[in-house]
């Protein structure tokens, strides 16, 4: 079986030669299997958006090889194996809702009935059904960023690539969204990559975390979650769910980041 | 008192003035601040007249009344004749064609400039400088070639005078669709390459409805410019129709009748003014939605 993401000494420079030479990624060894859910967490500015868009296929590496889905990444995103789900939202201001969440399938080609009944689908699960005729600026910005995670789901891709989509929302959002990417990723068994600063939020969805540390962007260590599955509330009272925080906690310090 | 209290709570919930006839409101006030300020000039001019140098003399041939402006529109030339109105008019129909053709043609010939330009670095920066270029050539100069080649060709005035309107529209056409058409954000243009989207599908999908705003804008002044460009490529032509005409016809009555050019002055501005505020209503249609329209 071939792995999902597969990179080997992969490093990223932008500006290279020039004063503002930063070397983003260095060495990145990473191999991901099919089905996992492998968080990428370190602190701001050590490369985990930059690692996802040389999975996306959106900047080249500047050295080493990647692969995805036993494909070069450009293969891969011209086959729509991965979808991304952004840092910031990125809706299209004169596209409601539903027409945002279709964007996708309109451009895969889906006949519009089609459309139409997937984007209601994916907006009752991110519960924005209703807002399916609003536009984006008539929106909080976690509502938003609900809208973009449905978008990012609607034609299914195998490979889901998500920067921080929950950064946006409130507590008990977050945890309510948690739940249903938990539900989709168990029940359609597509490999999740996914950027978060939250150490407890990393703890409970993923069955491996990569930490990283800045200057140069590297893996310092990678933390396997070995929780029981599913994930449910009982695994936030879980004692071993708070090892693997202070796991993970002490990778960060040990990388030089500190508490965080 | 809670009936007066209902009184202003379903006035605010009815959403007070409309926008619509604010500007109306306004419009109507800078119309009359500019007839008081013309009557104004002219009892001030008169009395400090010998004093002081003024710029335009305040007699009634340089500055006939505002009165008799309007009056001269409902003036018969001669018995045989309807009213000046009615007159210019006809005339404003015939130029609104010309006007309209130039229209339509600049803004697709601009439009599809921008395209082009948008899609290929190569394209703008050897083709941009001619499309400036063409702007600093002077209309006058271009117009009489263009209707000696269209009589040539054997095209009809009007059509050679539309050509001439359009070579006015197309420019702020094409620099400012161009602008539209960079303005999306690089990172939708990321998720529009995520999705592994032609060139195509971005530019109808992203850049050409990001474009919308930067479009209209562009369009208000192309449809002036369509107007003055129709009014002066008249000019030329062997034709004894349209505003531009009767235009150049008062310019040189003015002596004996001033009246009649302002009065035509005033016909062909309300022209323009008419296509610009159909543009801004089909832009409140098209573009009401969005948050920064306008
Ligand atoms: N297009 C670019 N051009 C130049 N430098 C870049 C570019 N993109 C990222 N960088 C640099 O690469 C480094 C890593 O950036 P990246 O966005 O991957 O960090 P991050 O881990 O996602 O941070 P955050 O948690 O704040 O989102 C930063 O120093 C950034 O300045
Ligand atoms: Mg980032």
């Amino acid at each position: 079986m071939t792995s999902a993401v597969a990179a080997a000494g992969v490093s990223k420079v932008f500006n290279p030669g020039t004063p503002e030479e930063v070397v983003a990624l260095d060495g990145i060894d990473l191999e991901i299997a099919t089905g996992e859910f492998v968080s990428l967490i370190g602190p701001s500015g050590c490369g985990k958006s930059t690692l996802l868009r040389l999975i996306a296929d959106l900047v080249e590496p500047t050295s080493g090889t990647l692969t995805v889905n036993g494909k070069t990444p450009h293969e891969a995103r011209l086959d729509r194996d991965y979808a991304m789900v952004f840092q910031r939202a990125t809706l299209l201001e004169w596209r409601t809702v539903a027409k945002n969440v279709q964007l996708p399938l309109e451009i895969i080609g889906v006949d519009p009935d089609d459309r139409e009944r997937r984007a209601l689908e994916f907006l009752r699960l991110v519960q924005l059904d209703e807002f399916a005729d609003h536009y984006p600026w008539q929106l909080s910005g976690g509502m938003q960023q609900r809208v973009a995670i449905a978008r990012g789901l609607v034609f299914d891709p195998a490979l889901l690539l998500m920067d921080e989509p929950f950064g946006a929302l409130d507590e008990m959002t977050r945890e309510r969204m948690q739940m249903e990417l938990l539900d989709i990723w168990r029940s359609t068994g597509k490999t999740v990559v996914f950027v978060t600063h939250s150490i407890p939020e990393a703890v409970f969805l993923s069955t491996r975390i990569v930490v990283m540390s800045p200057r140069p962007g590297r893996i310092t260590a990678v933390v396997d979650v070995d929780l029981p599955q599913p994930r449910d509330f009982d695994t936030r009272e879980d004692p071993r769910y708070y090892e693997k925080m202070t796991e993970v906690r002490e990778a960060l310090r040990a990388a030089g980041v500190g508490g965080s | 008192m809670a009936a007066m209290a209902e009184v202003v709570g379903r006035r605010a919930r009815a959403g007070g003035v409309p926008p619509a006839f604010r500007s109306t409101v306004w419009f109507l006030a800078v119309v009359v601040s500019l007839v008081l300020a013309w009557e104004l000039y002219k009892v001030v001019g008169k009395a400090l007249e010998g004093t002081v140098p003024l710029p335009i003399r305040p007699d009634d041939t340089s500055m006939p009344h505002v009165w008799d402006i309007l009056g001269e529109l409902f003036t018969r030339r001669s018995p045989s004749e309807p009213i000046l109105l009615v007159v210019l008019l006809r005339e404003s129909m015939f130029t609104l064609r010309e006007a309209l053709l130039g229209f339509a043609f600049g803004t697709a010939v601009g439009f599809g400039l921008a395209v082009a330009f948008s899609q290929s670095r190569l394209l703008e920066r050897s083709f941009m400088p001619y499309v400036v270029a063409s702007q600093t050539v002077p209309l006058v100069a271009i117009a009489p070639i263009v209707v000696i080649w269209g009589a040539k060709i054997g095209w009809p005035v009007w059509v050679s005078v539309a050509i001439i309107s359009a070579y006015l529209v197309f420019f702020p056409v094409t620099i400012n669709t161009l602008r539209g058409l960079r303005s999306p954000d690089p990172t939708v243009l990321e998720l529009m390459r995520s999705y592994a989207a032609g060139r195509g599908q971005t530019l109808w999908k992203v850049q050409v409805p990001a474009a919308m705003p930067f479009v209209f804008s562009a369009l208000k002044i192309s449809a002036t410019a369509s107007v003055v460009g129709a009014l002066v490529g008249e000019l030329p032509s062997s034709l004894n129709r349209g505003l531009g005409r009767a235009l150049l016809t008062f310019m040189y009555t003015f002596v004996t009748g001033p009246e009649k050019l302002f009065a035509a002055i005033l016909v062909a501005s309300s022209l323009s003014l008419g296509l610009v505020a159909v543009i801004a209503l089909v832009e409140h249609r098209v573009l009401g939605h969005r948050r920064l329209a306008g």
